[in-house]
């Protein structure tokens, strides 16, 4: 076993992150059970019962942070799929599509040997959960049936309205059963309820953790910049239920905090401006946006993404983790999303927002006027929005997202000499 | 004229007037109009309120307004029913139903810019659960609450499964007229056949049933004809505006059975029988497959539509895929590959509500036509 103590938290991220894509690689040659899970799918389940898990959406955003989505795209493309659906199913289905070709004819596809993202074994069953879209269901629907494969899903209803009723959660604590049972047919064994209350502790103390990092943006200046966040993501989504996550968020925390203590914080330099950035990253164009912010001297300390995972529950209780997982705020009304939103920006103490209009997202495109609108009113902030993809490179401009953050650090500019002039 | 032609052009104009209807049911009745969104909402619960349940499915319409709160790659239909939400078209309903099947009607369903109260409930997805059915009994229920509060009238049990009878009434009325229509494509040609499904949203029902029940009885008296065009089948979310179908006609199409979301997909099942009428329209949802919106991890929304082919001895199906229509968009690589195994043939052609020129619609449609 390799030994972790000494790494710094960014090695152990590193480390983490391939050593789960080696365990399922391991796992398939072994025989063992892979699952192809959601993102924010509950996983204690599956942990539970030790199978492996791959995590499509991260793995998409690596590919295409590493530049590589337009070849998996063509092939989801050459499959039928519409660009306009999310840019993330079609990476998935487009490389699930050149797996399954590896595995039927045993010869691997030059675009799947060309893929500069980690390989990962074809699944033996999927997981599903619709808290952040119903996309994540018909997407895997699809999974199940080009691979003939049993799909788990969990339905969180939307939240139309606040506070989420018991009798939606009894809905979802009853699926949490009927998912269980599914794991037992698949894996053959029974179900282990002792490990399984071990792995709801183990991810009460990962999201601990991360939420611990996350706090650390509200600091002036911040020790934390919010695009290490969109980073360490990787594990919150593929490791929240195993000690890996805990470990990493933990020396990162530290870190963060030693930082604090020394004077040593996110921006080199001196940050001038804070903004809260709604929406998922661009992940093509991942340095283009750092860079143009950090440029005009801004720092991301809000984002309501990463918050997504903080699915904090009491462990044992059915009905309290089937409140974590359907909170979530995309998947509630507009008063509450305007209000999770709401304290993002006040507790990063920023200066402005921006929006990601994504061509991919829907869910998270579709309200944004209206919610820009409500928060402006509200806190008088400057934003913009700009549009992108987060991972599709052809729908992103990096000229009109310059042009606009121009625009935003303009008038935060404006609006901190109004104050200070006051 | 004969009665056949009298019933289709009043249905029509019904179908193409739906304010004038609107205001009829007023006059007779002194009730007003509740909209219903798509889709497969519980329309019962408003029928047996006494009010007129309207269907919004938007129209044929340029976007301007809307384009301030909807980025172009919202669906086409969303966006005409936002911009006439934004001239007021809606405002005389005494509330709107909403559900939320899919991510653009989550969000469209916190952003309603007209006047009427906006009623939001969500259909489970998890559907073959019997807890499904319990929680979506229990949406219905608050529903049902919503609306008499609104409406200021008790919707009773008694009432509410009378409602159910006279919906699945229709419903077996509209499965015999879709068959029929089938065997007489010359008198029911695309266009006509439309209105008179799309009557539906804007009549009361047991008169829109006794409409096509004579209708039906008028068509079975007459011989069948020989057919010499082609016969196809409809899938997708609305046929619609009417030139796309008047271009299947002049093609010498005829369409002899559909899976649309506007029309048969609404009236293939009944509600099940049972005591309690809101567990009964719930397990309607359990039971209803092959839809986009009703998740289906086995899909069986491709065997489905075989075997409608198979059925009604069509020569094609015309995929009327409704632009920027995700849900739809995922599930056509699926069931494209299973047409293409079985030899199915199938032309796709794109709804767009905003159109005005159809040259390529018309295109493709007569290559298509010519290679069946
Ligand atoms: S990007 Fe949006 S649509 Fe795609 S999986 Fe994520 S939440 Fe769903
Ligand atoms: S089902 Fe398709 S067409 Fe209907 S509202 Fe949703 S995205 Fe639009």
């Amino acid at each position: 076993m390799t030994d972790t103590t000494a790494m710094s938290a960014k090695e152990l991220l590193g480390f983490y992150q391939e050593e789960l894509y080696e365990e399922a690689r391991q796992a398939k040659k072994e025989g063992k059970l892979v699952c192809w899970s959601a993102s924010v799918a509950p996983s204690e389940f599956c942990v539970a019962m030790d199978v492996a898990m791959i995590y499509p959406e991260t793995h998409a955003a690596g590919i295409g942070a590493r530049k590589g989505a337009l070849d998996v795209l063509e092939v989801a493309d050459e499959k039928g799929y519409n660009v306009d659906t999310c840019s993330y199913a079609r990476v998935n289905l487009g490389y699930m599509e050149l797996l399954k070709q590896e595995a039927l004819t045993g010869i691997t596809p030059e675009k799947l040997e060309k893929s500069p993202a980690a390989r990962i074994p074809l699944p033996d069953f999927v997981i599903t959960c619709n808290n952040i879209c119903n996309t994540l269901l018909k997407w895997y629907e699809n999974l199940a049936v080009e691979l003939n494969i049993p799909c788990i899903i969990i339905d969180v209803p939307f939240n139309h309205t606040m506070p989420i009723p018991q009798y939606a959660k009894d809905y979802i604590a009853e699926q949490f059963k009927e998912a269980i049972t599914q794991l037992e047919e698949i894996c053959g064994k029974k179900f282990d309820y002792d490990k399984f209350l071990k792995v709801q502790e183990q991810t009460q103390r990962s999201v601990a953790q991360w939420n611990r990092i996350a706090a650390l943006s509200s600091h002036k200046p911040s020790p934390l910049n919010g695009f290490d966040l969109f980073n360490y993501m990787a594990l919150i989504v593929c490791a929240r239920s195993k000690d890996y996550a805990e470990i990493t968020f933990k020396k990162f925390a530290d870190e963060l905090e030693e930082n604090l203590n020394k004077g040593i914080f996110a921006f080199k330099g001196n940050e001038q401006k804070r903004v809260t950035w709604e929406g998922i990253a661009v992940w093509p164009h991942l340095g283009h946006t750092f860079k143009g912010l950090k440029n005009l001297g801004n720092i991301m300390t809000g984002s309501a993404y990463p918050g997504l995972w903080n699915v904090s529950y009491t462990p044992g209780d059915m009905s309290s983790m089937a409140e974590a997982y359907t909170r979530i705020y995309i998947n509630t009304c507009l008063d509450n999303k305007v209000k999770v939103l709401s304290d993002v920006i006040s507790g990063g103490k920023c200066d402005g927002v921006i929006y990601h209009q994504n061509r991919s997202c829907k869910l998270m495109s579709f309200l944004n006027v209206e919610t820009a609108d409500i928060l402006q009113k509200e806190n008088g902030l400057p934003y913009v929005s700009f549009d992108g993809d987060q991972t599709d490179p052809r729908n992103f401009s990096p000229a009109q997202f310059d042009t606009r953050i121009q625009a935003l650090d303009e008038m935060m500019k404006q609006n901190k000499e109004g104050v200070s002039n006051e | 004229m004969s009665r056949i032609e009298t019933i289709i052009s009043e249905l029509s104009s019904i179908s193409n007037n739906p304010r004038k209807a609107m205001e009829d049911y007023k006059k007779e009745t002194g009730k007003g109009s509740v909209g219903v969104m798509p889709y497969y909402a519980p329309e019962e619960i408003i029928h047996a309120a006494g009010f007129l349940p309207v269907g919004i499915w938007g129209g044929q319409k340029s976007i301007s307004k809307a384009r301030a709160y909807l980025p172009p790659f919202a669906c086409s239909i969303m966006q005409s029913v936002m911009e006439m939400q934004l001239e007021g078209v809606y405002d005389d309903l005494e509330a709107v139903l909403f559900p939320v099947p899919c991510d653009t009607l989550k969000c469209l369903s916190q952003k309603w810019k007209g006047t009427s109260p906006v009623i939001v409930f969500t259909h489970p997805q998890n559907r073959k659960l019997e807890a499904a059915n319990k929680f979506l009994a229990e949406e219905y229920r608050l529903v049902r609450e919503k609306l008499e509060t609104i409406l200021n009238v008790k919707i009773t049990d008694e009432a509410l499964n009378q409602s159910i009878e006279t919906y699945n009434e229709n419903r077996k009325v509209m499965r015999e007229f879709t068959d029929l229509a089938a065997n007489y494509p010359q008198i029911i040609d695309p266009k006509k056949r439309h209105a008179i499904i799309k009557a539906r949203f804007f009549m009361e029902k047991s008169k829109h049933t006794a409409m096509v029940k004579e209708l039906n009885s008028e068509l079975k008296s007459l011989p069948v004809e020989a057919f010499t065009g082609k016969k196809v089948v409809l899938t997708g979310i609305m046929a619609e505006p009417n030139e796309v179908l008047d271009i299947l006609k002049d093609n010498g199409f005829a369409v002899v059975a559909d899976d649309l979301a506007q029309e048969s997909r609404l009236f293939r099942n009944d509600v099940p029988s049972g005591t309690d009428p809101l567990y009964r329209l719930a397990k309607w949802w359990q039971e209803f497959d092959g839809c986009s919106l009703a998740t289906d991890a086995k899909k069986s929304r491709g065997p489905m539509m075989m075997d409608m082919v198979k059925g009604s001895k069509a020569d094609a199906v015309v995929v009327c895929m409704m632009k920027f229509c995700d849900p739809e968009e995922f599930d056509y690589p699926i069931y494209y590959r299973q047409f293409e195994e079985a030899g199915i043939k199938s032309l796709f052609i794109e709804i767009d509500l905003e159109t005005t020129s159809f040259e390529q619609t018309k295109t493709r449609v007569q290559s298509f036509s010519e290679m069946l």
